[in-house]
């Protein structure tokens, strides 16, 4: 091919590139403006501070809110101590075999598993089978093992990004594996295992389907006090207002995506710069 | 001259490859005992074995005795860990922990109990002192080692090991990526502390081995050929492959 051919390739493939990425931020842009001017006028200290209600310009997002805080909160810890555990003993403790790397593939495949697929688990396990019923505790158990494999993979590849070099310098000065693990190991992969939890917490705080599935409540008039009280989330309050006939619940329902939306990116943005601040400083 | 570590009969397998074969020396106290070989000798993973380095890596295998003070290392109920704080090592690339350098020099001695923080402070000055870095980096203790310079890390490193108290420091090429002035420190430093430890250095540098260490061993695919003071070694090689070596004429 000549010069000028490879120039105009190279063109083209430019523009390409840009018409992509254009017609990705037009979507968004339309979905957003939607979505503000339906809800924007919905947003006021009312709108957070009632329940749900049959009558649109009374309803709010207390409980929503409140339920989607327990959960996505109570998930995400229980699923980073088990994620982070079981990273660790993948990377560090288990033998090099058949058996620990069929282990391995399988867990990356769990994170591609349908999120209904872990209602139907939850359903059946925590709710049912546990007795624990309706409430926040399933809620949050289910959407732990959700998160769970994304954190454990997340954290491993974080925990392979630790030089062999530095490892050989802490076990050389006498130290042992779990000394070794916890003062040089894991402060080296924090960066990365937190960037595991930050796609862990926006996964749980936008999930609805599993929630769906084991039954939290579509609307709820009282303030969750307790793992054991039955819940509704953002998402599910918003699915429920967004199918109902009359147009002004449509216009809450945006209301209520944006306050997730908000959300989603303040705890992101939370987490990026804790995770680059952490990062400066090695 | 007392005997600091007496290795009789080593032999050593890598999976079923015999990467050192029936390996006897003596390492003396407060003498610095230079390995010199072509790449792939064996002189390296014989420093291993020297505090069980070896144990990190899979299917490997240890035969014979690697007495320390008339004790074997590989006995059943000695403590790996107690045995490499006694006998200490630095790496071939300056290996800093991603802390602050006062954070790298505490490590060890944090571990082994030391809490009040005057003893600590105290210790990590001996220690930084010990390895000529102290006046370089007494303003910034706690800045990051990462930015020391390469052989300030190198001696840092040395710091980090001198912290610990240990009896023996092993060095593996502890100079190949550093600069012939960053050298030149680290080999004045190892003459100083010849006099307090026991040092075994492997390097690449026949002329290094000739100006700082009181014994050579020369290694060959895994045999240890020679062994002797290291002025004879140089200037009356007992073994033809010895002179060929150190002659230049393969390696």
């Amino acid at each position: 091919m000549s010069l000028k051919k490879r120039k105009n390739a190279d063109r083209i493939f430019y523009v390409m590139l840009v018409l992509a990425i254009i017609f990705t931020l037009f979507i968004l842009v339309l979905l957003f403006s939607d979505i503000f001017k339906k809800g924007l006028s919905h947003l006021n200290l009312d709108f957070f501070n009632s329940f749900s209600s049959r009558f649109p310009n009374k309803s709010g997002i207390r409980a929503a809110l409140l339920g989607s805080l327990w959960t996505v909160i109570l998930s995400v810890l229980i699923a980073t101590v088990l994620g982070i555990g079981t990273a660790i003993y993948l990377e560090e403790y288990a033998p090099k075999n058949k058996f620990t790397s069929i282990l391995k593939v399988n867990i990356s495949n769990l994170a591609g598993i349908p999120s209904v697929i872990y209602g139907i688990l939850g359903l059946s396990i925590f709710v049912r089978y546990l007795n624990f019923g309706r409430t926040i505790i399933s809620g949050s158990l289910t959407l732990a093992l959700l998160i769970l494999p994304t954190i454990i993979v997340s954290s491993q590849e974080a925990l392979k990004t630790v030089p062999k070099e530095m490892k050989e310098g802490s076990y050389a000065l006498g130290a042992t594996k779990w000394q070794t693990i916890k003062k040089i190991v894991l402060p080296y992969s924090f960066p990365g295992i937190l960037t595991g939890m930050i796609l862990g917490v926006s996964r749980a705080f936008g999930e609805s389907a599993p929630l769906v599935v084991i039954g939290g409540a579509a609307s709820i008039w009282f303030q969750p006090k307790g793992i054991f009280d039955e819940f509704t989330t953002l998402p599910l309050q918003i699915f429920n207002w967004a199918a109902r006939p009359q147009a002004e619940f449509q216009n809450i329902a945006a209301a209520g995506i944006i306050v997730l939306l908000v959300l989603v990116v303040i705890i992101n943005l939370t987490a990026i710069l804790l995770r680059n601040r952490y990062q400066d400083r090695m | 001259m007392t005997v600091k570590m007496d290795i009789k009969n080593l032999d050593f397998y890598y999976g079923n490859t015999k990467a050192l074969k029936d390996i006897n020396i003596n390492i003396n106290i407060n003498e610095v005992t230079a390995l010199i070989g072509p790449s792939g000798c064996g002189k390296s993973t014989f420093l291993k074995v020297l505090n069980r380095m070896n144990d990190l890596i899979d299917d490997t295998k240890v035969e014979g005795t690697v007495l320390l003070d008339n004790e074997n290392i590989y006995d059943k109920n000695v403590s790996v860990e107690e045995l490499r704080k006694r006998v200490g090592m630095v790496f071939q690339k300056p290996n800093p922990f991603t802390k602050s350098i006062y954070e790298n020099i505490a490590y060890a001695p944090r571990k082994y109990g030391i809490k009040n923080k005057n003893e600590l402070d105290e210790l990590i000055k001996k220690s930084l002192e010990g390895a000529a870095l102290w006046n370089e980096v007494k303003d910034r203790l706690h800045k990051s080692a990462k930015n020391l310079s390469g052989g300030q890390q190198q001696r840092m490193c040395i710091a980090r090991a001198i912290a610990m108290k240990p009896e023996v420091i092993l060095m593996d090429e502890p100079t190949s990526a550093l600069d012939p002035i960053a050298t030149a420190k680290i080999e004045e430093l190892i003459e100083e502390l010849k006099k307090k430890y026991t040092i075994v250095i492997v390097t690449h540098s026949m002329q290094q081995a000739s100006r700082i260490s009181d014994r050579t061993g020369f290694f060959l695919m895994g045999d240890l050929i020679e062994v002797d003071d290291t002025s004879n070694l140089f200037t009356a090689p007992k073994d033809k492959r010895t002179e060929d070596y150190i002659t230049g004429r393969f390696g």
